[in-house]
């Protein structure tokens, strides 16, 4: 159910770059990348998450053929009370629903090499802690911990991420 | 180009305006690159009547990566150890974000020598939106 297989594609990288408004040449143009010291086109910090697109079932996207929690012809696609918010995938799934809202709350890289434009990354995610704290206007905060192992084709382990998920229930009991 | 520890001692601090009046085009272009299409971001109807926010508001990821990209530029590429925090507010169409760094300290992890930075990321009210800390591979 989870990503396996996350090939890191130069016109990905651009894509990404433009998005978060960064015009550094070193996420766009090979020989920049190399005037710079570098091997080729690098992935800015946070790119690793923007594997969510090789993850065949992240529920943050919408499932061909599925119904899907957006509006449309009426405000959300599912019934009221539904299911916004799942789990599972390198991103822990944030959405949302009438008695819950699921938010990403920590995020934390640990970079044992700069990803570059060509790697194919093979992730491997396990669960880590869980904790709960009452919210300061009453409700639940659960927190959630997942961590993700991003290895390399030789198998070398290249960047580690530690996310943390939070969900406020909204109405007493609820959830 | 890497960031000399001796030339930027505990308490140096790095700025920068990561973006001023953000868009809600730009949240849209982050959920495409990103992946996350949460509606939360991009849906005023689903946001405002389903989930009850007063308008759609930023990926917490978005956040800190302006905020990464203020790092970058000034410890160089491909010279983060580490990168971390806490979503702290939230951030919504409009807002524009201040990224600031300082120095911590200097440490040396496998023979290599890291300088250590305090990450502070506020809008243009001066609320705190990101909080955290990194590292990065410096020169002498």
């Amino acid at each position: 159910m989870a990503l396996k297989r996350f090939p890191v594609e130069a016109g990905h990288i651009l894509a990404f770059a433009d998005a978060i408004g960064d015009e550094n040449p070193v996420y766009r143009d090979e020989e920049a990348a190399v005037a710079a010291g570098l091997e080729g086109i690098i992935a800015p910090p946070t790119f690793a998450v923007a594997g969510a697109h090789f993850d065949p079932h992240y529920p943050l996207r919408p499932t061909i053929g599925e119904p899907w929690f957006g509006s449309g012809r009426e405000p959300t696609g599912i019934r009221a009370g539904g299911d916004g918010a799942a789990g599972g995938g390198p991103t822990p799934a944030v959405g949302t629903s009438s008695e819950e809202t699921a938010l990403h709350a920590e995020q934390h890289f640990e970079y044992h090499r700069t990803l570059r434009a060509g790697d194919v990354l093979t992730p491997s995610s396990h669960d880590g802690r869980t904790w709960q704290k009452e919210g300061r206007r009453g409700g639940t905060m659960r927190f959630t911990e997942f961590v993700t192992e991003y290895r390399d084709a030789d198998g070398t382990l290249v960047l580690t991420s530690r996310t943390v998920a939070v969900r406020i229930s909204r109405t007493e009991g609820a959830g | 180009m890497a960031l000399s520890a001796a030339g930027n001692p505990v308490g140096t601090v790095f700025e920068a305006v990561v973006v001023d009046n953000l868009t809600r085009t730009q949240i849209v272009q982050y959920a495409g690159a990103s992946g996350d299409f949460n509606p939360l971001h991009t849906d005023e109807v689903f946001v405002t009547r389903v989930a009850g926010f007063p308008t759609v508001f930023a990926h917490g990821m978005l956040t800190m990566a302006m905020t990464g990209r203020m790092l970058t530029d000034t410890v160089g590429d491909g010279r983060l150890a580490r990168f971390g925090g806490r979503f702290r507010a939230q951030v919504w169409p409009g807002d524009t974000l201040t990224a600031r760094a300082e120095v911590t300290g200097v440490v040396v992890e496998d023979g290599d020598r890291l300088i250590e930075l305090a990450v502070s990321t506020v809008n243009q009210d001066g609320l705190e939106v990101f909080s955290g800390n990194a590292a990065a591979s410096a020169d002498p």
